[in-house]
């Protein structure tokens, strides 16, 4: 199974341990991990401000850079529901459609495809948040969200269930959005921030000592509001504590 | 399917664990247990104790963009009211959260009712015509009016051509959209709402700041300055009870004595020509049945084949407005009583317009039931009033714009486009998708700041460039200088002014991969790296 990793444009800038996390997680689930070399983005910055001429340029790379793989695999369920559901600035050729319909999130990649049901090396006594980014909670169905009334399941606490040690806290508002949004968190910085305040402020409530999410970028935006309050919470990607990160 | 199958925290009695906790002091029943239904919170919100000004909307220049995060700004501002909002709309999504959790074919009522709508839109005309000859059949007399203009046009003709110089309402945001009240004063027509929050925001001449609860913005305090400056109440007596029962004494005269009368409407049954209205306060009962003269205005969009389909809606509606499983009056109007006169006008008002617009025509299956407000989180800390339109928060991001599209072309950017409103809506109308569908079309037809669409523009060169890309962030110390700019897109520092600044990676993964994968072994790579 040939596997070609997507490190996001502000992984790979901010958050690099999280693209290494995940290229070993899957190097050791008995992956072949590729990494193009080539690779920026996905396009979703501009798709999402309704700039999809000037995404399309970028979203064109991004096939070009994958078309070849039997899966594409991205630490980032914000990332993967751009390129499953928006990647259409482009014509959409059969490549384009491969890409698209062969682009998995890291947790659906582990939970539904290779269905992976032990973690042995994976450790982390800690009490834990899971943070479900709206996209891939409500974009790419990483669990029931609590607003709709089915059968309850999470593939992200499957799998973090099978880490030795946590312990998950329950917030008083689960999935409510953090207030990151992508360019809305420079765009509207008032409400984005209120929002990442008090969304810290349940997690701190709830007695957390890390917050776990399957995506970088509302948990860099979550530090940033933690931090800003002086609360005492870490922030670290769920690739990592899969991968056996130690905290 | 058992509730325990739906959500295992069922087996602990709840949804949300803090529904009911230990201080919870919502009123008690007959039988000494807690009451869930009925509008009653489900625990009394915690009022504010000092006087805070209460922020007021989005300036409105013409048909200049509203600048929503502007106004939302200053509604955070104010951090009691900002706070008491939230509290009191999120408690109305938890309670919508219970009571759906509690019907297990909710999924399937939604995709019903969505069903309907989808079938009686795509076929309007046919049940339009079918509710005229109903109505008329029922001795009403019916009315089509184009626009707002035309509405309140017909309306003033009626009146006046019968003497009638006031008019009892009960709440509606048609009305709201034509600019019914404004028009009337300015042609000597008294208008009196009857709804207890529409009553307040008339006296206190400010718009609805919500579907469902217009002055859900508001304070008891802010509540008791307006009516001991409009009806003469102790201003320094906030008990809710004495503010409800100050409006309610003052009002009933007006209905007893008023010439008019006028209700909006839920439903109309194209089958019957009964227009059906869903109320709280038994107002609009009041409203249309004491006057000799009565109005029913109602939206093209608001019919129904049948009253066998009434009961899909009415299962869906309170419960996701409020978390009730009914409001306290479903009233039927369908004739006019002996020796009165009843009119109906249908309004379109840019519905068919919108109808032929073919990504955005399901937004006309709104049954107004508020449930996207009450979940939106920018909504929650930004007050209705933020946007500056007859409707706000996610529904109003995608109808707003079929207005008048400059003026509200900010709107549908003023979302983080989380879902959750989607996800609510009774009618399963994709308001998230809608948002993002109308972004395209806003920047297409050049509504967005040359600013912002320049930003994008560059980001979409170098992101498209991979040497460009990596010369942009070169080696590692230097991303932080480029990045906020950058991966941010963020000329102003907009981040830093209340979130602390990412790290500074040692490296960049892609710098990482080349330096340990591309010249040594896989094996001794990576150190296992904590977070930080």
């Amino acid at each position: 199974m040939r596997v070609g990793l997507f490190v996001p444009c502000y992984v790979d800038a901010f958050e690099p341990e999280v693209g290494i996390a995940t290229l070993e997680l899957l190097e050791r689930v008995g992956c072949t991990v590729e990494y193009p070399f080539d690779q920026t983005c996905c396009g979703q910055p501009m798709a999402n401000t309704g700039c999809h001429a000037e995404a399309a340029a970028t979203e064109a790379l991004f096939v070009k850079n994958f078309s070849d793989f039997d899966y594409v695999v991205a630490p980032s369920g914000s990332c993967v529901h751009q390129v499953r559901e928006h990647l259409t600035a482009i014509p959409q050729t059969d490549a384009v459609k491969k890409v698209r319909s062969s682009t998995y999130e890291l947790v659906e990649f582990l939970h539904d495809v290779l269905k992976i049901d032990a973690l042995p090396w994976a450790e982390f006594p800690h009490k834990v948040a899971y943070h479900g980014n709206c996209n891939a909670l409500r974009g790419i169905h990483h669990a029931r969200p609590s607003e709709i009334v089915k059968p309850y399941f999470s593939k992200p606490v499957d799998l973090l269930r099978m880490v030795k040690g946590v312990e998950l806290v329950d917030l008083a508002r689960p999935d409510e959005c953090c207030g990151f949004g992508g360019t809305f968190s420079v765009f509207e910085p008032a409400v984005s921030a209120k929002m990442g305040y008090d969304k810290v402020a349940d997690q701190n409530r709830a007695g957390a000592e890390y917050v776990v999410s399957a995506d970088s970028s509302c948990l860099m935006h979550q530090k940033g509001c933690a931090e800003r309050l002086g609360l005492p919470l870490r922030y670290i990607h769920i690739a990592q504590v899969l991968n056996g990160a130690a905290a | 399917m058992s509730v325990e199958d739906l959500n295992p925290r069922a087996r602990e009695g709840v949804i949300h664990p803090e529904v009911r906790a230990a201080d919870d002091e919502s009123e008690r029943g007959q039988d000494g247990g807690r009451l869930q239904h009925a509008e009653a919170a489900t625990k009394p919100i915690r009022a504010p104790q000092t006087r805070e000004k209460q922020p007021r909307g989005a300036k409105i220049r013409g048909d200049r963009p509203i600048d929503q995060a502007e106004a939302a700004e200053r509604f955070l501002a104010a951090p009691l009211h900002q706070a008491a909002h939230d509290e009191r709309l999120w408690d109305l999504r938890k309670k919508r959260d219970t009571s759906a959790h509690g019907i297990p074919e909710w999924e399937e009522l939604r995709e019903l009712a969505s069903a309907i709508k989808a079938h009686t839109l795509t076929h309007l005309d046919q049940y339009l015509e079918q509710f005229e000859a109903a109505a008329k059949a029922n001795g009403v007399q019916v009315h089509w009016a184009a626009d707002g203009a035309d509405h309140n046009r017909i309306v003033l003709e009626i009146l006046r051509s019968r003497g009638a110089k006031t008019l009892v309402k009960s709440k509606s945001m048609l009305t709201e959209e034509c600019g019914f009240r404004h028009h009337m004063a300015a042609n000597g027509i008294e208008i009196i709402e009857t709804d207890l929050g529409e009553r307040i925001q008339q006296l206190d001449n400010e718009e609805p700041s919500h579907i469902v609860a217009p002055a859900v913005h508001k304070t008891r305090m802010d509540v008791a300055e307006v009516f001991a400056k409009t009806l003469g109440t102790d201003p320094d007596n906030d008990d809710a009870h004495y503010l409800a029962e100050s409006q309610r004494e003052t009002t009933r005269p007006y209905i007893l004595k008023a010439d008019a009368g006028m209700t909006g409407c839920n439903f109309a049954i194209a089958e019957t020509g009964t227009v059906v209205t869903c109320t709280n306060e038994g107002n609009a009962d009041l409203s249309g049945n004491v006057p000799p003269l009565q109005i029913h205005s109602i939206g093209i969009e608001k019919i129904i084949p049948k009253v066998e389909h009434l009961g899909v809606f009415i299962r869906l509606l309170s419960r996701s407005a409020l978390g009730s499983p009914i409001t306290q009056y479903t009233s039927h109007f369908r004739g006019p009583r002996k020796g009165t006169e009843m009119h109906m006008v249908l309004v379109d008002n840019g519905r068919s317009a919108r109808l032929g617009l073919e990504e955005f025509w399901t937004s006309l299956k709104c049954i107004r039931c508020g449930a996207c407000m009450n979940t939106c989180p920018v909504y929650r800390r930004s007050g209705g009033l933020s946007y500056g339109a007859t409707y706000s928060g996610p529904i109003g991001l995608i109808i707003d714009p079929t207005f008048n599209k400059r003026k509200y072309s900010t709107l549908p950017f003023s979302s983080t486009m989380n879902g959750s409103c989607t996800n609510v809506c009774p009618v399963k109308i994709n308001i998230h998708e809608q948002i993002f569908a109308w972004r395209k079309v806003l920047v297409e037809e050049h509504h967005i700041p040359a600013l912002k669409q320049g930003m994008m523009k560059a980001a979409g060169a170098v992101l498209s460039r991979p040497a460009a890309y990596r010369a942009a962030i070169g080696a590692a110390d230097s991303a932080l200088k480029v990045l906020p700019r950058f991966a941010v897109y963020n000329p102003l520092n907009t981040w830093g002014k209340k979130r602390e600044m990412p790290d500074a990676p040692r490296q960049t993964f892609h710098a990482w991969y080349k330096q340990n994968r591309m010249q040594k072994p896989a094996k001794d790579a990576a150190p296992k790296d904590a977070a930080r």
